[in-house]
């Protein structure tokens, strides 16, 4: 592999490599240890989960949305029964808003301290990966006095939630934010001010503002390249109303932006002091009343039963834009169909980019950086059973198949 | 009993002793370690395990591996480690094989452990493996020159400074602790060089931050990536030996004081104080050394590596290169 006779090597990253979480294959076109180009193959992990939910109603697809992914489960529900309940008309009360507000950033802190400690992980700075896992180690704790369960919540329904904060809970939510305000500094100072660390993560897989814009990056990716993009602050929904919320830009606190796997950490470390704060806000504000809309579940399948429509919600997960968008109709009990958009879709297409004229030893940390949910990802595998090929569907194929789609219902 | 019977049965006995104290201590490396992040760790004879399971576990040569050099390359690189060991003294006893081999046969054999291990990693036929052996060259080019230039350093200023024994013998070090020699800007030069050889020591054995050739979670384990059952535990007892006798060598030299003395010991008991002593020596400079910063620091990239002992660490070697020979001149 000799640098600078331009001639490159491939090298795989995955499917199944330590560096990942989940199986993603990079192909990297290597020039001695520089990326000249890469490939990204997906395709490992597709489950058929929009298929699957055809043949449930609501209720039941509450539990597969949570299954999409093991750490933004509440975001996806949250997701699915906000586009249901566009779809069916259905109001939420006030203070089901506001414990979904704090469900949601309980799990934006643990998914970004989880990231953090995996990054550090990623190049082998082992000791801050278990600070922050011992340090995540509450969240969940405060995640399971709540709800009773650590990943998979089933807190959320249709029309509201199925848990309430007791004076006990929110006991635990204020000393756990207490713990955080103390100790959660010691990580970010660790790793921040470690001279590794840095030089592992500045100027690493940097995506430009500009280039952040046309591939459409989401989310702390976005923020991350000084984009001020953040749907709790742009399009407000559940408790955010009420709230002030900045989206967190790495310019706002070190006065210049990169937009390279340091500045995605910058974001996503001090999005968790900002979760901390929206608890807080919530916490203070939260109205007494009803938690579920319909509270009878028969009642309320038998009204979902007679909705008719197509509603869809976006809400802002841990990873950036999680768009549900789900199709109602009379007399069915079941969906007719739903549409997931996990933020990895948008976010992975700023791969490549990040990829070109680094080191093959980033190439983990790159993937990591976006922080992928390859399963969230995954549904756009066209299997032909009967010759056994495997396609992944490009852009432009999809394009032409909506023209021909388009074509065929006008009748020309 | 001859003396030649003699030194081998001492030397078969010395090699056993340092291959299991090699595996002891990096269990305890590995449990302190692990208490330093929070977390309980292994059991101290968990290394102990691993080579045993290992030693039962099939030993898979992949298609496209080279076999003799693929299956040699452990044993060479575990031998290499091991011989090194016979020519340094401990305590007040002297090496098994004295006079035959000094400081430049030590680098050499610490060099053919590494390049061994890199020939396995080429041998194997893959990917990773060929990524791993060219970082484990490329970082053997870079640590080398300040590791050569501390030894030079420390060769030329015994022999200037007129300390009694060869130049280049590390028995010289040993009778003799350089720091009662040096005056005050020598002593500087000796704190610049023993910095310098404390840095190289972590490239030296492959770990944190200098892990580059084996990293996990970029390259897969890098060279050790297609070893299995057999070989892989050779392997590993390669990389504990080399941890063990890096460390031996920084100690004898910056480090040779002995207890014995002190306490007025008399025969077998003197040499036997100080040899128990000289392996705590080993073991406190293989925590400060090994341990300590390998949870201390993540990992560098391989061009940040040789950045960093080309210019920052040749620099400070070259520094106390400066001092010392000041301090003779002077």
């Amino acid at each position: 592999m000799a640098e600078g006779s331009n001639k490159t090597y491939k090298v795989p990253i995955g499917p199944v490599h330590v560096g990942l979480k989940e199986p993603i294959t990079a192909w990297l076109d290597v020039d001695g240890e520089r990326i000249k180009d890469a490939t990204i193959r997906p395709g490992a992990i597709h489950r058929g989960i929009e298929f699957m939910a055809r043949d449930r109603n609501p209720i039941q697809i509450i539990y597969l949305a949570e299954r999409i992914c093991g750490i933004c489960s509440f975001a996806h529900i949250v997701a699915f029964v906000r586009a249901i309940e566009d779809a069916a008309k259905i109001e939420v009360p006030a203070r089901a808003q506001y414990i979904r507000t704090i469900v949601l950033e309980l799990e934006r802190i643990h998914s970004h301290i989880l990231w953090a400690g995996v990054a550090c992980y990623t190049f082998g700075y082992d000791s801050a990966f278990h600070l922050g896992m011992i340090l995540r180690e509450k969240v969940m704790d405060v995640l399971e006095a709540l709800t009773g369960n650590r990943v998979n919540y089933g807190t959320g329904t249709i029309g509201g939630v199925r848990r309430d904060i007791t004076p006990t809970v929110e006991k635990v939510i204020r000393e756990m934010i207490d713990l955080y305000r103390n100790e959660f500094s010691i990580f970010y100072d660790v790793v921040t001010q470690d001279p590794i660390a840095k030089a592992r993560m500045r100027n690493v897989g940097v995506l430009s503002r500009e280039d952040a814009v046309t591939h459409c990056a989401l989310g702390p990716t976005a923020r991350g390249s000084g984009l001020r993009v953040d749907l709790r602050w742009s399009s407000p929904y559940e408790a955010y109303c009420d709230m002030d919320i900045k989206p967190v830009v790495p310019q706002d606190h070190t006065g210049e932006v990169y937009g390279d796997v340091f500045d995605r950490f910058l974001v996503r470390v001090l999005e968790v002091y900002q979760s901390i704060e929206i608890l807080e806000d919530a916490l203070a504000g939260m109205p007494a009343g009803e938690l579920m809309w319909e509270p009878k579940l028969p009642k309320l399948l038998n009204y979902l039963k007679q909705a008719d429509g197509t509603g869809w919600s976006s809400i802002e997960a841990p990873r950036g834009d999680d768009t549900h968008a789900v199709r109602l109709t009379a007399g069915q009990e079941n969906i007719t169909w739903w549409k997931v958009r996990a933020p990895t879709y948008a976010n992975a297409v700023s791969w490549p980019i990040m990829f070109r004229e680094n080191d093959l030893a980033d190439s983990p940390l790159i993937i990591n950086s976006i922080d992928p949910c390859i399963s969230c990802m995954e549904r756009m595998v066209v299997t032909d059973r009967s010759s056994g090929a495997e396609q992944v569907v490009t852009k432009a194929d999809l394009i032409e198949r909506c023209r021909d789609k388009t074509r065929r219902m006008m009748g020309s | 009993m001859n003396l030649l019977h003699f030194k081998v049965i001492a030397g078969v006995a010395l090699l056993i002793f340092a291959s299991l104290l090699s595996l002891v201590f990096e269990g305890v490396d590995r449990i302190i370690h692990a208490r330093m992040q929070l977390r309980l760790g292994p059991p101290l004879f968990q290394p102990f395990f691993d080579i045993l399971k290992l030693l039962g576990k099939e030993n898979i040569v992949p298609r496209r591996a080279i076999p003799w050099a693929f299956n040699g390359a452990p044993w060479v690189s575990a031998a290499a480690a091991l011989m090194i060991l016979l020519y340094v003294p401990m305590g007040s006893l002297p090496p098994i094989l004295a006079g035959s081999g000094d400081l430049i046969l030590i680098l050499y054999l610490l060099g053919l452990s590494a390049v061994a291990m890199a020939v396995g990693g080429f041998a194997s036929g893959s990917t990773y493996a060929n990524v791993g052996a060219q970082r484990e060259m490329t970082l053997m080019m870079s640590y080398e020159l300040p590791l050569a230039v501390v030894i030079i350093t420390l060769a030329w200023f015994s022999y200037r400074s007129g300390m009694p024994g060869e130049p280049f013998s590390l028995e010289t070090f040993v009778g003799m602790p350089v720091w009662s020699v040096v005056g005050w800007t020598g002593l500087f030069g000796l704190i610049c060089l023993l910095i310098a050889l404390l840095a190289v020591v972590p490239a030296e054995v492959g770990k944190v931050p200098m892990d580059i050739a084996e990293a996990k979670t970029e390259i897969l384990e890098g060279l050790i990536c297609e070893y299995s059952g057999r070989n892989l535990a050779m392997m590993k007892i390669a990389f504990s030996l080399r941890t063990l006798v890096m460390c031996a060598v920084v100690v004898s030299l910056f480090f040779p004081w002995t207890i014995g003395k002190h306490f007025g010991l008399q025969g077998a008991m003197l040499f036997l104080a100080d040899f128990v002593f000289f392996w705590v020596k080993v073991f406190l400079m293989q925590i400060a050394g090994v341990t300590l910063v390998r949870t201390a620091f993540g990992r560098y990239k391989i061009w940040q590596a040789s950045q960093f002992y080309w210019f920052h660490i040749a620099g400070l070697s070259l520094a106390g290169m400066v001092l010392l020979s000041l301090d003779v001149i002077l």
